[in-house]
């Protein structure tokens, strides 16, 4: 096989953490060859480094026999390298044909000029040639996450590159969408395209790739052909060690509903969503990422109101205007992205513990500081927070123990209800088992905890039950017991 | 997949209602000034405003183009003080050169400092805030510096140079002909060119922009460049106007500019604005301006009048943002009702 891309030897170190060490690549010319590992195992940097957005420190990229470096995006995509980026990089005040040929837009000779016509026209034939049906004179934040996930590919299949790659293309299609994403990749693959594709599914990966390679903590760790992958090996090789003990979840005594939510609707996020959360219960809450289950959990938290249905704690009704009074009925929530809600960065951990109760340590308006620090320590040591002491400011924490302080937060606080939205999103296979630990503990308790996850394995293995969301409706109810990644993704992905 | 015609249609709509909505505004307010000072509508009266806004404008559509980068500019206003001032005291010193010498000088001045300001924000990738913050300050102590604590009086005014002031162009005023001509230049630069749309672009989404290979610093060095330019260029005109230069001439003119760039609904996050909203923002804000005079208003609470117009601008951008918002929201069928 002729090869279309080599990576040789590439090393990128960012401030003091080494992202890749020396990987060796290689893609062929009409092949599909997909990257998996962990998250933070350093796919996304050798994809931007491909792609000339990161510059590797040593090493070399080879095109055929071309050893070239680029400097930025465009040079890549001058070489006929494109990208389908997993985080959404589109611009939302700009129309669905200006994103697609932003950087490459087409010029009259003399005066420069962009051809806003011939633009429009081109994406129009574009998008009906795929079939779909989108306005290119729509703009970009008129348009659903799927539709803009289509923006995307359409905008990387508008480059007819000898290179493509999709880093998690189909985080938020549906089944359809999917097929059809395969059916031109196969296309492409039969026109001489080489593809790199990454994914989180390895369903997906077993369905359409010819090569996988592993990357774990930024080395390769090997590469497969396809008629020799297997499921466990491959995850395996990913995790680097078995599934076991990353999932440490203990039987507990599940006690009576703590929260009911009946009929809950948002117009345009969810609709009536129905369920219970009981006590010493952890209930996972599964689906695609624009599900809405992120939306739930925040009206639940009283930062947005809801149109229709009834929160019900202990039996009681209730009415939840604000966080703060979430947070006196006991219901703590944890954002995916930790400053949002979650932790003031430059302070330290000690003053998030206790921020959100200081009056407890106040008399007549001063701190008593002595009594703060004594609860700050307690919970420091319950939750085994590595740092240099309680001092140590929040921003130099890594991931794993930024979500312990704020959990230790929440919970010094005597919330009841937890509710842990990707929890382990972006943190390192050790301290996600240690969360996944902590959380099993926390439920022994006797607290309820409801975890929202997008990665179905953490899903299985950490809930007592399984709710799955789809375009804003709980589809499915799965019990630890019947629970599989297929019956789960199935749900999630509306097929159930 | 749904069609999005109906949303896309609508929301243009709302675009368009903008302009128009600030229009409407002006109509009303220079109906309720020309009645109670009849002035108002006088051909003098309104070729002095339209100098000014004339002026306004075209610095306005600089700091535009740094606020759609999601920047700002606040030395605009030290900026043409310095222009003005240095070109004023050259003046002083060689009053046989040319205006066109002069208005170069100017020009190029502006454009050093903009420069400078570009320079620091896009390789020093220091705040655009922090910045133009300082360098505010250090522009405006450099007028002392050139002024050596004097100024520039109406007999150092050479009758060439008053002329490009007072001159005209084809029938128009030469400094709204030079407004319109800048404005369409924008106008063309911004909507037509690649460099133009890739302003939009990194001001829409910084991340992304990278992904498409445009280059942030360069993007920073263009606009604050541009910016302080026309700042540059608008001193010259602002001294041939006023017939004097002093140490703090154009003092909070930044908030000015900002201003019309507000009310002109260009967004303060970035990616959003166009040059004719600007000018019918400039416009507007003139009108005002001009009205307060009219009405007998004094200068204190000319400021807090400026303050008053920017909030009620901001105020309502962000409800009809959030308005827009909750309509997508709603309009955004997710649910798989009746499939």
């Amino acid at each position: 096989m002729e090869s279309i891309l080599t990576l040789k030897n590439i090393t990128k170190k960012f401030t003091g953490t080494l992202a890749l060490s020396e990987v060796d690549f290689d893609l062929f010319l009409g092949e599909i060859h997909a990257l998996v590992g962990e998250n933070g195992a350093g796919k996304s940097t050798l994809i931007k480094i491909i792609t000339g957005i990161h510059q590797p420190d040593t090493g070399e990229i080879v095109l055929k026999s071309e050893t070239v470096s680029f400097h930025d995006a465009r040079a890549s995509y001058d070489h006929g390298i494109a990208a389908i980026y997993q985080e959404a990089s589109l611009f939302e005040d700009l129309s669905i044909a200006e994103n697609i040929y932003m950087g490459h837009q087409e010029v009259r000779p003399f005066t420069r000029s962009i051809k806003w016509g011939a633009m429009y026209n081109k994406a129009h034939d574009l998008i009906k040639s795929l079939e779909v049906n989108l306005d290119p004179r729509a703009l970009v934040k008129s348009l659903s996450i799927a539709e803009k996930q289509l923006v995307e590919i359409i905008k990387a299949l508008s480059a007819d590159a000898k290179i493509l790659i999709m880093d998690e293309p189909t985080a938020s299609l549906t089944r359809e969408e999917i097929d059809y994403l395969f059916k031109i990749a196969r296309k492409l693959r039969s026109e001489g395209t080489g593809i790199i594709f990454i994914s989180h599914r390895l369903e997906e990966v077993f369905e359409i790739a010819d090569r996988v390679t592993v990357i774990r903590d930024g080395k390769i760790v090997g590469t497969i052909d396809k008629d020799h992958l297997n499921v466990d090996e491959l995850v395996k090789m990913m995790v680097g060690r078995s599934l076991q003990t990353l999932y440490s979840k203990e039987d507990v005594q599940i006690g009576g509903p703590v929260l009911k939510v009946d009929c809950l609707s948002r117009a345009g996020e969810f609709n009536k969503v129905s369920f219970e959360l009981k006590r010493g219960e952890i209930l996972g809450f599964a689906g695609l990422v624009g599900a809405g289950r992120t939306e739930v959990a925040r009206t639940i938290f009283g930062v947005e109101k809801p149109e229709g249905g009834k929160i019900y704690i202990e039996g009681r009704e209730v009415k939840i205007e604000n966080p703060r009074q979430a947070l006196e009925l006991g219901i703590a929530y944890l954002s995916e992205s930790r400053g949002e809600f979650g932790l003031v960065l430059p302070l330290d951990i000690t003053q998030n513990i206790t921020a959100p109760i200081l009056k407890r340590f106040a008399r007549f308006g001063w701190i008593n500081r002595q009594k703060e620090r004594e609860t700050a320590q307690k919970f420091y040591d319950l939750l085994d927070i590595r740092a240099s002491g309680l001092e140590q400011k929040v921003e130099s924490l890594s991931g794993g123990n930024q979500q312990k302080v704020s959990i230790a937060k929440w919970l010094a606080a005597n919330a009841n209800i937890l509710i842990l939205d990707e929890p382990t999103k972006g943190i390192d296979v050790a301290t996600k088992a240690a969360v996944h630990r902590l959380m099993s503990e926390i439920a022994k308790t006797g607290k309820a905890i409801l975890m929202i996850s997008s990665e179905i394995p953490e899903i299985i293995g950490m809930s007592d039950r399984i709710l799955v969301m789809h375009e804003g409706v709980l589809v499915r109810e799965i019990t630890r017991s019947e629970a599989t990644q297929e019956k789960v993704l199935a749900a999630a992905l509306g097929e159930a | 997949m749904i069609s999005k015609t109906g949303l896309k249609s609508q929301l243009s709509t709302i675009y368009r209602r903008r302009e128009f909505d600030v229009f409407i505004v002006i109509v009303i307010v220079m109906v309720v000034v020309g009645l109670r000072n009849p002035t108002f509508f006088t051909k003098e009266n309104w070729k002095d405003m339209l100098m000014y806004v004339s002026i306004l404008a075209f610095i306005s559509i600089g700091q535009m183009m740094t606020i759609i980068t999601g920047g700002i500019d606040l030395s605009v206003g030290s900026v043409l003080a310095l222009s003005g001032m240095s070109v004023g005291m050259i003046m002083r010193e060689y009053a046989f050169l040319h205006p066109i010498i002069l208005i170069l000088t100017g020009t190029i001045i502006g454009l050093s400092c903009g420069f400078l300001n570009g320079l620091l924000i896009g390789k020093g990738r220091i705040h655009p805030l922090i910045t133009t913050l300082a360098t505010m300050s250090i522009y405006r102590g450099l007028v002392v510096v050139v002024s050596r604590s004097l100024w520039v009086a109406y007999g150092d005014i050479t009758p060439g140079f008053r002329l490009i002031a007072r001159g005209n162009t084809l029938g128009i005023n030469n400094l709204m002909f030079s407004a319109l001509i800048i404005a369409i230049v924008s106008y063309y630069f911004l909507n037509h060119t690649r460099k133009g749309r890739e302003i939009y672009a990194y001001g829409d989404h910084q991340e992304a922009a990278k992904f498409v290979g445009i280059n942030g610093a360069n993007i920073n060095m263009l606009v604050f460049s541009i910016s302080g330019m026309l700042a540059g260029f608008g001193g010259v005109l602002w001294v041939s106007r006023v017939h004097t230069a002093q140490a703090n001439t154009a003092l909070g003119y930044e908030m000015q500019t900002i201003a019309s760039c507000v009310i002109g609904g260009v967004s303060i996050f970035g990616g959003v604005g166009n040059v004719i909203g600007v000018l019918l923002g400039t416009l507007l804000f003139g009108v005002i301006l001009n009205s307060l005079e009219l009405i007998g208003i004094v200068d204190f609470y000319k400021l807090s009048a400026q303050g008053f117009i920017i909030l009620v601008a901001v105020i309502f951008d962000a409800i009809i943002s959030h308005r827009v918002a909750e309509q997508m929201r709603k309009q955004r069928r997710i649910f798989n009702d009746g499939q």
